[in-house]
């Protein structure tokens, strides 16, 4: 119990005195996560959309192979990438080993199959209720995606938190790809597992309350931007 | 010309069994048709057939013209109201906006049907909040501002009180009017007879008569149709 208090004493007293350190790491958190999220972002809505609407042979086996893909492990996503941008590597040309690009590819490889499942199963339920309209408009394959992508924006809001949560909470993939190092790839997640090795449990405990302020206040702030309590019962 | 529409030898099958056809039948005409008989008549399966937004297992559908056109002549009114979960002006500009229409002509029309509509002063109110007459006229609207040359219209008075039904009437008339031909199902034997000037009496998926409105209701050909007409139950 003494250990959570001293950790809430030294989250407050890193925010209160803006940690140098602090705020070198949870800007790179957001960077590394948000454009994570943002490419991961401009990959899955669609295809999630495109998956409702779109009948194939072997659908039902890539909607079953998609919900698979959330359950992917990050350390064994981390390896993959470190193995693919390592220098024996196919892409081990492009230098990006150990750097917060890695990281953000490791993270976009994770979080894609979570925010195009969830998408997949809110544009299902929209595509059954707009179908006959849609059709009956002579809309092209492109129209009727961005229709439902519009029109189900507070779902896909969720599905992009979601997405959000998991990108900004990993830790065994980024690990591995960024290598944890001071003041290059260092963000909150792996801060954590080192000052936890380092048996600083406090600054370990404070990194973490910092961590989850991080969630709830990236939440909130889109959650107020997008209106989705005034409009969300649509 | 306006789009005219034929089937030829029309059949559709789920699950093996058929549920429409076969059957024949020509809309050259600027006519108002009124497609009439019992519940699992087929009336509705015609209708989606004739606008493409159901398949034929078996026929042809034949159009004056080539199929964009086609589709971008037809409107379809759905039994119960589609509404995008959008604003009534939302709403109302979609199907110009998939036409790629001049703002400026979008927000014309859009103002024009609002207050023809009687939902001039409600353009940002959420369509799916509307009262069910509401979400019909604004469905019926949103397929008028296009300006079709062929309606089709599923039950579009089901489950409306008297001034809706009127209101959905009159802008029906007034679109027919202008050269739009109107193809529409109905149970309302009442509004059958006010709006006609064709009828189409289906049972079982197949045409049983067919003619003008006057004749068919002064003189249906067919036992059925007589007994329909008369309120019995026709199996």
């Amino acid at each position: 119990m003494n250990e959570i208090w001293a950790g809430l004493e030294a989250a407050f007293w890193l925010i209160i005195t803006l940690d140098a350190d602090l705020v070198e790491i949870t800007l790179r958190s957001l960077h590394v996560s948000l454009s994570a999220l943002v490419i991961a972002s401009c990959i899955a809505l669609p295809f999630g959309a495109w998956l409702a609407i779109r009948r194939f042979r072997y659908r039902r086996t890539a909607i079953a192979v998609l919900n698979a893909l959330m359950g992917l492990p990050p350390v064994v996503v981390g390896l993959i990438v470190y193995l693919l941008l390592s220098r024996s590597g196919p892409f081990g040309v492009m230098g990006l080993l150990f750097t917060p690009s890695a990281m953000i590819i490791a993270q976009v490889i994770i979080i894609t199959p979570l925010i195009a499942s969830i998408t997949h199963q809110a544009m299902r339920e929209l595509w059954s209720e707009y179908h006959d309209l849609l059709i009956s408009l002579n809309t092209t394959r492109r129209q009727r995606i961005v229709t439902l992508i519009w029109d189900g924006r507070r779902a896909l809001l969720t599905a992009a938190l979601a997405g959000f949560g998991r990108a900004i909470g990993e830790v065994g993939a980024i690990m591995i790809v960024g290598g944890n190092i001071d003041h290059a790839t260092r963000v909150l997640t792996t801060a954590i597992a080192l000052e936890t090795g380092k048996g600083d449990f406090a600054l370990a405990l404070g990194l973490g309350f910092v961590l989850i302020a991080l969630a709830l206040a990236v939440n909130f702030m889109i959650h107020a931007l997008s209106r989705t309590e005034r409009e969300g019962t649509w | 010309m306006s789009l005219t529409l034929s089937l030829e030898n029309a059949v559709v099958r789920r699950r093996g069994k058929a549920i429409l056809g076969p059957i024949d039948i020509s809309l050259e005409e600027l006519h108002f048709t009124i497609v009439l008989g019992p519940n699992g008549s087929g009336k509705t399966t015609l209708l989606r057939v004739l606008h493409g937004v159901e398949r034929l297992s078996g026929g042809t559908l034949s159009l004056s013209k080539p199929g964009e056109h086609a589709r971008r002549a037809q409107a379809y009114v759905f039994q119960s109201p589609i509404m995008l979960r959008r604003s009534v002006r939302a709403n109302l500009a979609y199907p110009l906006q998939l036409l790629g229409c001049p703002k400026a002509e979008i927000e014309a029309k859009v103002a024009t049907w609002a207050r023809r509509i009687s939902l001039g002063d409600a353009l940002e109110r959420p369509a799916p909040r509307l009262s069910g007459g509401e979400k019909q006229k604004l469905a019926l609207a949103r397929a008028l501002i296009r300006d079709p040359e062929v309606l089709f219209l599923d039950e579009p008075c089901a489950n409306l009180d008297g001034r809706s039904t009127r209101e959905i009437e009159t802008l029906l008339l007034e679109a027919h009017a202008q050269g739009t031909r109107v193809i529409m199902t109905t149970h309302d034997l009442g509004q059958a007879k006010r709006l006609a000037s064709d009828v189409i009496f289906l049972l079982n998926g197949a045409v049983h008569d067919a003619g003008l409105a006057e004749s068919f209701f002064e003189r249906p050909n067919t036992a059925q149709a007589q007994a329909f007409l008369r309120g019995d139950i026709v199996e």
